[in-house]
């Protein structure tokens, strides 16, 4: 019997996309639904009750939530193909906790960047460039982090690429002049037809995190 | 070569108290530190640069931080005994999402209860018991969160036993009337001896919360 797999999905979310590049990695199908955070499904709030947020990744009608946790589940599933972990413990444990690292600094550090002004955004862009340079050293001379191929840590990161260029205009830097190893890196990745596919137009990413900023900037404001 | 095994620790730490359990499930030998994070040793700061946290496991001189990911490395190297996770992926997946709930929602609520007063923490205890009694749903009818044999998620979770009874008295509330399977279920584990063995006296941690209090004038 063929898998049945399902991706609660949003086009522009960096926890989606890296389910989508790690199921195109082992070159499994899936069906993308699309979900409308203003007005979540019944499946999205039947599969992950407890969170309500997406991705969800349903497996034979089984749900799998919180990115991390189905990449490793995906990864553990389909052993055979493109692994995600590699097989010594420690090694495992150290991607592990960069892919945790990534989880707690990039998406809440990079978000003030692109949604706030004055000293927190000022404060934000120094943390943030700090993260990504101490990823450099991590990366070091190795094509991925992962090693030769795409590994767990380059999964949870490279969806920020796609966060770039808002980044850059709105913090008014530049990542190839402070993180060039980082830029070259990503770009290596989006040779991989599994990132290429799975990842937004930067310029459509920047337009939709304005709205974001837009809605942010309301709910601060007294 | 024996393995030579450190663990930079906080005794009421219930992050530490989970390498300790697990290391107790495997009979592993170690030197346990205990670390005063008012005044954090050079170890700790070389071991841990990133975070500058406890628990660190070093282990034949190399560091595994976050407590979650020590488990399951711990899990992984003794792997013939006493195994943590289950093999099954999706069970995996699903004590992975609990241990990362547990993580996520009670140690913040709990946080903000022996921290706060009034409205917030009044709202902090809703959400403790709110996420609690997701847990207790969740446990089922089970004899643990991992089925008939105590694991991973059982192991994540019974460690923040020892902070209920600071939570119920800052708090002013008593969590076995809204979830008495659970300390049906604490009580359990607590007559293993890697879990009694393991987690800190719930009167020693009440006393460190009350000098914190004092000293930083909750």
């Amino acid at each position: 019997m063929a898998d049945e797999l399902i991706l609660l999905d949003l086009w522009s979310s960096p926890f989606a996309m890296r389910v989508r590049i790690a199921l195109r990695e082992k070159g499994l199908d899936f069906e993308s639904i699309e979900e409308d955070l203003s007005n979540k499904s019944p499946l999205l709030l039947k599969m992950n009750p407890v969170h309500k947020q997406v991705p969800v990744l349903i497996h034979d009608e089984k749900p799998v939530c919180e990115s991390t946790i189905i990449l490793q589940y995906i990864d553990e599933v389909w052993r055979d193909k493109a692994p995600l972990l590699p097989s010594d413990p420690y090694e495992r444990a150290r991607a592990r906790f960069w892919a945790d690292y990534i989880d707690k600094k990039i998406y809440s550090t990079g978000r003030l960047v692109w949604a706030t002004t004055g000293e927190i955004q000022a404060a934000a862009k120094k943390d943030l460039i700090d993260c990504f340079k101490l990823l450099e050293m991590v990366l070091g001379d190795k094509p991925y982090f992962g090693g030769k191929t795409l590994g767990l840590v380059d999964v949870g990161l490279i969806p920020f690429y796609s966060w770039f260029y808002a980044l850059e205009t709105c913090g008014e830097f530049s990542l190839i002049d402070e993180c060039p190893k980082l830029v070259s890196w990503a770009k290596r990745c989006l040779q991989k037809e599994s990132v290429s596919k799975s990842l937004p137009d930067q310029y459509k990413i920047y337009d939709h995190l304005m709205d974001l900023k837009k809605k942010f900037q309301a709910q601060q404001k007294f | 070569m024996a393995d030579e095994l450190v663990l930079l620790d906080v005794h009421v730490s219930m992050f530490g108290m989970r390498v300790r359990i697990a290391l107790a499930e495997k009979g592993i030998k170690y030197e346990y530190r205990e670390e005063n994070l008012a005044n954090k040793s050079t170890l700790l700061l070389e071991t841990n640069p990133v975070h500058k946290k406890i628990p660190v496991l070093i282990h034949n001189g190399k560091p595994i931080c976050e407590s979650l990911i020590i488990v399951q490395y711990i899990d992984e190297v003794w792997k013939d005994k006493s195994p943590l996770l289950p093999s099954d992926p999706y069970q995996r997946a699903q004590a992975r999402f609990w241990a990362d709930f547990v993580d996520k929602k009670v140690f913040d609520a709990g946080r903000k209860i022996w921290r706060t007063k009034g409205e917030e923490l009044e709202a902090a205890k809703k959400e403790l018991i709110d996420a609690l009694e997701l847990l207790e749903g969740e446990l089922g009818d089970k004899p643990y969160f991992n089925g008939d044999t105590f694991g991973f998620l059982d192991l994540a979770f019974i460690t923040f036993y020892s902070w209920f009874h600071t939570y119920e008295t800052c708090g002013n509330f008593s969590i076995e009337k809204h979830c008495p399977k659970l300390i049906k279920w604490a009580k359990r584990c607590m007559e293993r001896e890697s879990v009694s063995k393991s987690l800190a006296d719930p009167i020693t941690v009440y006393e460190f919360v009350l000098m914190l209090k004092k000293k930083y004038g909750h």
